[in-house]
């Protein structure tokens, strides 16, 4: 293994701005690593080698020609990032793994893209994940699971399994995600790997396919807190082409990084959620979070027990207001303006009968479960009940928050209550895969940034622990994360990844 | 059941017995720049799908922003309407297929519109004055623009295919409801079109709209039901679509009346649907049936924010408005001293600007009316042209004017020289220079021509010495002829009368 890949994104960007190895370099050695394991893992659905070769060409030659140019370049230029496939690109394609977008190539990018390109990032490609974005385990994908590359017999979490696992296993430094219910963070705790859904609105939403548009948030993926806090600087900021994004910047999140890397949280409370712990949650989940709340006590943080009664509702809730959402925003792919049209075998061929065999082709059946569940819970007559109750809900849950948040400076909990399960496990049980997102839903419904790092293994598979702050207050979280981080890796004596399997690219075939 | 009938009930006899309940849902399309949720140009008449975003095709990804300038307008027309305007207010999907509404859900405004219980009045033409309650006025987008090719009549029924063009979709629309107006009984054909009518000139007046109902600009759905006369429950109504000129808002609700009678008489009950509208025929069909029902599964727009209107925003676009048309017209008549009918012609034939402004530039109001209504009205018809578009100045009024009074030229001339100058020769007083088209009143060219007059006509002088003073317009002929027209006709007489010592 090219030992290039083994680096962080700061670290790799340091070599660069060093002159001690070139963009070029690092981008083929991520490339011949994707091309060596990706077969079998299948985190990439598009690899965008030659563009990603550019651009690092294009960095090389601005560091070689130095003066206010090279000077002038961002930090992070030069360093490779994947893409989780529902954000927009233009000349890659872009499908949300659904058939029916299937050779799709937007005409535009999204605002990340358009930021990811200004500061000269080579994109690597596209990430695999549950169709739309629907699912906790990126077996909901057309184009097939991606594997754990802890275990390639389990799930790397979803809906963003493609890009934990492509940065879980070396074969990029950094991605991005998008976090509706969970699905940066609980892939990244599946995965060992660190995964921040920022506040609402931190981050434009410009570009990302819609799912549900009240929850989406695009948000960093890496191995370590600080390049998921650099990801994030780089990404944020108040786009006008986003409404719903914030007017102001967050700033000093690459600051809190660094404070917290020093591993001392003296005087800042820490608020255990009753409701995130015990019953439901592995043994081996709850030891490891146990043990790093012991940790973060002897660095000096203040542990306080919150209460938040409301959360109990919050995956009830969740899977109201987010189909009635989907079932909107997914009326557009109808066949009749992009993507795929299917026309019906037989019968007359009437617009209503073409975008029926259209979405009937296209969509997977978690898809259609939620559109179908959506359209319901939005029906006259059944409005108040359930999208109506739901919303009121969402408002119980932000005051549990805002309560919390009085007691506390962060909250913690596991990222997930369990570790990666296996693949299928769940096939015929799509309620239990959802209560996989038990404890990251409240973040989304109520608008608040959450981090997940890795927390140890429990049974040789990573868990992960969730940090939360108030709305704005992401820098708390990579304080608290960074600090977490480099406690828990002094006592290891290693990072976590580094303990990871090596991946055994025979025991699965891979595909043509 | 289909209630179609061929039965029409006559219109008087339908109102002996009936009262009708008339509804509006006026749509008015901005004239803002750019489209209500995307900078796609808001442009009328350009090649399709060209002016589109990919907000306005609805591409996977894409999100709304709000046009701040519609918002505006939207204000403007609340505030003409005399409405409360919303503090705070939002908008909200409305989610059906179909494939002129890119996304196939239309954004508007639901339970919190911009503007709400306002009131208009409507003046009918003898002076009648009908208080038009509003309801509500609230933002929304257009769709696009289908059109279905062959099969049968450009409809979507049995047509090959259709095509689509976007370009209509996010035009920014304002919707202006009426609450039930009661009580206009026979009158309810006149006011349908007088409410279109003060609607549409009040935006046009705003400026937020083109307000040309040939282009779509505003576009009624009229609301008719009837009920009998001692009933205090309204009747059930249908709603006629789209009916885009006054003229036809007036037949609509008129036939509507006339056809719910005859549906009502027979013991059938109307079925609440929507009715289709067609100018050839003046009548109207059957649509498709709509209940309250309907389930569009609106939500709040979660990709949008709310609109927050401050008092001091409120009271600065309120500070923008122009004297209500009503208003104007009340005014002007008064200054100007016409009559009823005269007023009422100039209203109607749509020169009140063109007037104020002869008036301002210098005439009196019966002159700036004589031009106006007189000589340009006939020019206009003979070009087949509305008279604004003419090019008639008020300072060309001005100048033929006062050349008339100072005696320069007669009316006749005047009206010659007015050609010329639409013709593009130059000013009134230039031509009159160039042309030599001055009235000739020198005594010694003119009494050369009475002489010869005199001299040709004895009989005629006889005459006149006689007493007989119509004959001196026998004389003027002659002289007339003389002087190619351009003799003061007055003069002429006085010299005749001079030389024959009268």
């Amino acid at each position: 293994m090219n030992e290039l890949i083994k680096l962080s994104a700061a670290e790799l960007a340091a070599k660069l701005r060093a002159g001690e190895v070139t963009s070029v370099e690092a981008v083929q050695a991520h490339l011949d690593r994707i091309a060596e394991v990706d077969g079998t893992l299948n985190a990439f659905l598009h690899v965008n080698a030659e563009e990603a070769l550019a651009v690092a060409a294009e960095v090389d030659a601005i560091r070689a020609a130095g003066g206010a140019e090279a000077e002038a370049l961002h930090p992070l230029a030069g360093v490779p990032i994947a893409i989780k496939d529902l954000i927009v690109t233009k000349g890659q394609p872009t499908t949300a793994a659904s058939k029916m977008l299937d050779g799709w190539m937007s005409p535009y990018d999204a605002t990340v893209i358009e930021k990811i390109r200004a500061a000269k990032l080579p994109m690597l490609g596209k990430t695999n994940l549950d169709e739309f974005a629907m699912g906790s385990s990126t077996e909901h994908s057309a184009y097939g699971v991606t594997r754990n590359p802890w275990d390639l017999g389990r799930i790397p979490g979803g809906s963003g399994g493609g890009s934990a696992a492509a940065v879980a296993a070396f074969e990029a430094p950094l991605a991005l995600g998008t976090d509706t219910g969970g699905s940066i963070r609980q892939p990244g705790a599946v995965t060992g790997t660190v995964g921040v859904k920022p506040t609402y609105g931190a981050v434009s939403r410009y570009g990302a396919i819609a799912m549900a548009s009240s929850l989406d948030q695009i948000g960093p993926v890496s191995r370590t807190v600080l390049d998921s806090a650099l990801l994030q600087e780089l990404i944020g900021g108040h786009d006008p082409k986003d409404s719903t994004s914030l007017p102001q910047d967050l700033e000093g999140l690459v600051a809190a990084a660094q404070t917290g890397a020093a591993g001392d949280l003296t005087g800042v409370r820490v608020g255990v959620i009753k409701e995130l712990q015990g019953e439901g949650y592995q043994e081996g989940v709850q030891a490891r979070f146990n043990e790093s709340l012991e940790l973060l006590k002897n660095a000096g943080a203040e542990i306080v027990e919150v209460s938040c009664p409301n959360f109990k509702y919050a995956l009830g809730a969740y899977y109201l207001i987010m189909p009635s959402e989907v079932s909107s925003n997914l009326a557009k792919f109808d066949g009749v303006r992009f993507g795929q049209r299917v026309l019906p075998t037989e019968g007359p061929l009437t617009i209503e009968r073409v975008m029926a065999a259209t979405r009937a082709a296209g969509f997977g059946d978690e898809v259609k479960r939620r559109i179908i569940l959506g359209t319901y819970a939005l029906s006259a007559g059944y409005y108040d009940a359930y999208y109506g109750s739901a919303q009121k809900v969402r408002t119980l849950i932000q005051r549990d928050f805002d309560a919390a948040f009085e007691q506390a400076d962060v909250l913690i909990s596991p990222t997930a209550p369990t570790v990666a399960f296996e693949l299928g496990a769940n096939d015929n049980d799509p309620v239990a895969m959802y209560l996989n997102d038990v404890a990251t839903i409240p973040a989304n419904l109520a608008g608040v940034p959450g981090i997940t790092v890795p927390g140890g293994l429990s049974e040789g598979l990573p868990v992960g622990i969730q940090f939360l702050a108030p709305a704005y207050e992401d820098a708390r979280l990579y304080r608290a994360g960074a600090a977490l981080e480099t406690l828990l890796e002094k006592q290891w004596g290693r990072t976590l990844i580094s303990q990871a399997p090596a991946i055994d690219t025979a025991s699965i075939a891979q595909e043509a | 059941m289909s209630n179609y009938t061929d039965e029409l009930v006559d219109f008087d006899e339908a109102l002996d017995r009936y009262d009708p309940v008339l509804g509006f849902e006026v749509h008015v399309e901005l004239n803002t720049k750019t489209k209500m949720f995307s900078d796609a140009p808001n442009a009328f008449g350009d090649d399709p799908n060209t002016n589109v975003t990919p907000v306005d095709l609805g591409l996977p990804g894409v999100l709304p922003v709000v046009n701040k300038t519609a918002v505006e307008y939207s204000i403007l027309i609340g505030l003409a309407l005399n409405c409360q305007i919303a503090e705070k207010c939002g908008f909200a999907r409305k989610n059906y297929f179909y494939p002129d509404t890119p996304k196939n859900f239309q954004t508007s405004q639901y339970d919190d519109p911009i503007a709400f219980d306002g009131w208009l009045d409507i003046e009918l033409e003898d002076g009648e004055v009908f208080r038009v309650e509003i309801e509500r006025a609230h933002m929304e987008e257009d769709a696009g623009k289908l059109t279905h090719m062959g099969g049968a009549a450009g409809r979507i029924q049995g047509a090959d295919y259709s095509l689509v063009d976007y370009n209509r979709a996010g035009v920014p629309l304002v919707e202006i409801v009426t609450k039930p107006i009661v009580g206009a009984g026979k009158r309810a054909p006149e006011l349908a079109r007088a409410y279109v009518a003060a609607v549409r000139e009040i935006v046009k007046n705003l400026g937020v709209s083109d307000a040309k109902m040939e282009r779509g600009n505003v576009r009624c759905d009229a609301n008719v039901s009837l009920m009998p006369k001692d009933a205090q429950k309204f009747g059930t109504r249908t709603e006629t679509k789209n009916v885009n000129s006054l003229r036809a808002v007036e037949h609509a609700v008129r036939f509507e009346i006339e056809r719910h009678a005859a549906v009502l008489d027979s013991g059938a009950k109307i079925v609440q649907e929507t009715r289709h509208w067609h100018e050839d025929t003046r009548s109207t069909t059957s649509g498709r049936p709509k209940s309250d029902a309907d389930d569009y599964r609106y939500f709040p727009e979660p990709d949008l924010v709310p609109i927050i209107t401050t008092a001091e925003w409120v009271e600065e676009l309120r500070s923008r408005l122009p004297e209500p048309p009503a208003d104007r017209r009340k005014r002007l008549k008064a200054d100007w001293g016409y009559a009823d009918k005269e007023f009422r012609d100039v209203v109607n034939a749509g020169v009140l600007d063109e007037i104020e402004a002869t008036i301002a530039a210098g005439t009196s109001a019966a002159v700036a009316r004589k031009w106006w209504m007189g000589e340009i009205a006939r020019l206009a018809k003979a070009s087949d042209k509305e008279i604004a578009d003419l090019g008639v100045t008020p300072q060309t009024i001005v100048e033929l004017n006062s050349l008339i009074e100072a005696k320069k030229i007669n009316d006749k001339i005047a009206r010659q020289v007015l050609e010329f100058v639409l013709e593009g020769e130059g000013s009134p007083t230039d031509i009159v220079e160039k042309r030599s088209l001055a009235v000739v009143n020198d005594d010694d060219a003119l009494g050369k021509a009475v002489d010869d007059a005199m001299a040709a006509m004895p009989d005629v002088v006889e005459k006149i010495k006689g007493g007989k003073m119509q004959a001196i317009g026998a004389l003027m002929g002659p002289v007339m002829k003389a002087t190619r027209g351009q003799a003061d006709a007055g003069r002429v007489r006085e010299i005749v009368m001079e030389k024959l010592g009268l």
